[in-house]
């Protein structure tokens, strides 16, 4: 799946940005008017399957338990105002994002086998509960240790290309790179849907995308340094409006 | 399967009104291969049709060009209240329904 950018068409693109303190924007603004308009109306926005497929697993009976989300936690809307990543009550070394965090309860609480990470189930239910918070700002938990952790891994050039995250998400933005325009690589929007993608697609998904454009070695989905690095981009665009789930190229 | 379907409730006689219908489906299109280069068997919905009180408003074969989860948005005019049915055929012979009711004031 490794696919370089031709350097040249790299190179042509960097311009004598400097790294410049710029608000946060979000990738809707970059994205093209058809997008924009596909992301906005929920009849035509396809990512909306997947909350609807997500609202009806949150009601669905399994494991030993026969119980279902809904059982222990109420209305889906209960889900609103909760704020990920954070770390494990029960061994604070450990750092969760929302898709570990259901499959613990579907394993430890529900006694039901896991979805996996990037199933179509775990993406149905995690854009399901982002969807309850679409509009609003999410709230981040402002971990000193693990929000550093999270922007050290993103200021870290790598690859055969040597560039990090913020090479091209601080100083490029609004650069174009091949057919796509370089946005600020906010987090607002996942899970998002992406055309190229044709289907739903998780936050670390995209991470091992931009990994793989620079040769980079990209990490295992759900793995702690993604969560760290997802846990800095939800500080970096915590003024942002959630958008789950956005409609990108 | 997941579908999304977009009717207004209650519409006016003899006035073109907006239907917007989006099936999840993979629509594999049988041409690619996956990574051990063994072909990918195609499946996709290959009909759709859309009813207005039994009579068909909109008739249509798919082919294997069509994107992901296809979304269809077209227009409807309605002379007496009545049901909009839908219906999606997969290539394995499964059928997908829908139903929405409107009212012509
Ligand atoms: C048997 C009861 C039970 C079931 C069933 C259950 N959960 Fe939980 N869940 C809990 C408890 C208790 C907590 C909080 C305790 C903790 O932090 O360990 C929790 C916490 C959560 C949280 C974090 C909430 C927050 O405020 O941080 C999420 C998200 C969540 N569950 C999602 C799910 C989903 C999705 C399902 C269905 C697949 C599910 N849960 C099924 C008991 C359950
Ligand atoms: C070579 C330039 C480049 C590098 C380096 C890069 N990305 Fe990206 N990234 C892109 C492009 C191009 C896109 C697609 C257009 C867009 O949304 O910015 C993208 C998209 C994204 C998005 C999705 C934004 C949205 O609104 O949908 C996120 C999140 C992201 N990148 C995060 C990262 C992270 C984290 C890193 C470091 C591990 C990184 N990127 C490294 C070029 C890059």
């Amino acid at each position: 799946m490794t696919r370089l950018w031709p350097l040249p068409i790299f190179l042509a693109a960097i311009g004598a940005a400097l790294a410049a303190e710029q608000p946060p924007r979000s990738g809707l603004d970059y994205a093209t008017p058809g997008l924009r308009a596909m992301q906005a109306d929920d009849f035509a926005n396809p990512g909306m399957l997947w909350v609807a497929e997500g609202e009806a697993l949150w009601d669905k009976k399994d494991g030993m338990g026969g119980t279902s989300c809904q059982s222990c936690h109420g209305a889906l809307s209960s889900m609103a105002g909760i704020a990920y990543p954070r770390r494990d009550p029960r061994d604070p070394s450990r750092l969760m994002n929302l898709e570990t965090r259901i499959e613990q309860c579907r394993v430890d609480r529900m006694g039901a086998p896991p979805f996996g990470y990037e199933s179509r189930e775990l993406l149905a239910l995690t854009a399901a509960i982002r969807n309850q918070a679409r509009g609003k700002q999410s709230s981040v938990v402002e971990d000193a240790a693990a929000i550093a952790e999270g922007e050290r891994y993103y200021r870290m050039r790598r690859g055969a290309f040597d560039l990090s995250c913020a090479q091209c998400h601080e100083e490029r933005a609004g650069k174009h790179l091949r057919d796509e325009t370089i946005s600020q690589g906010q987090s607002n929007g996942f899970p998002a849907y992406r055309l190229r993608w044709q289907g739903l697609g998780s936050l670390h998904r995209r991470f091992q995308v931009c990994n793989n454009a620079v040769g980079a070695e990209p990490s295992p989905l759900g793995s702690q340094e993604y969560i760290a690095l997802e846990w800095y981009l939800a500080w970096r665009g915590r003024s942002l409006p959630v958008e789950t789930p956005a409609v990108r190229q | 399967m997941k579908v999304l379907v977009s009717v207004p409730a209650v519409v006016r006689r003899g006035e073109a009104f907006e239907v917007k219908a989006m099936a999840m489906h993979v629509m594999e299109n049988g041409f690619r291969r996956d990574m051990d280069g063994k072909a990918v068997p195609r499946k996709i919905l290959n009909h759709f049709t859309c009813r207005y009180n039994g009579e068909i408003v909109l008739d249509c074969d798919w082919h294997t060009p069509i994107s992901a989860n296809p979304y269809m948005s077209f227009a409807v005019k309605a002379v007496d209240s009545g049901t909009l049915t839908f219906e999606w055929i997969d290539d394995d012979g499964s059928i997908e329904r829908h139903s929405a009711p409107i009212t012509v004031t």
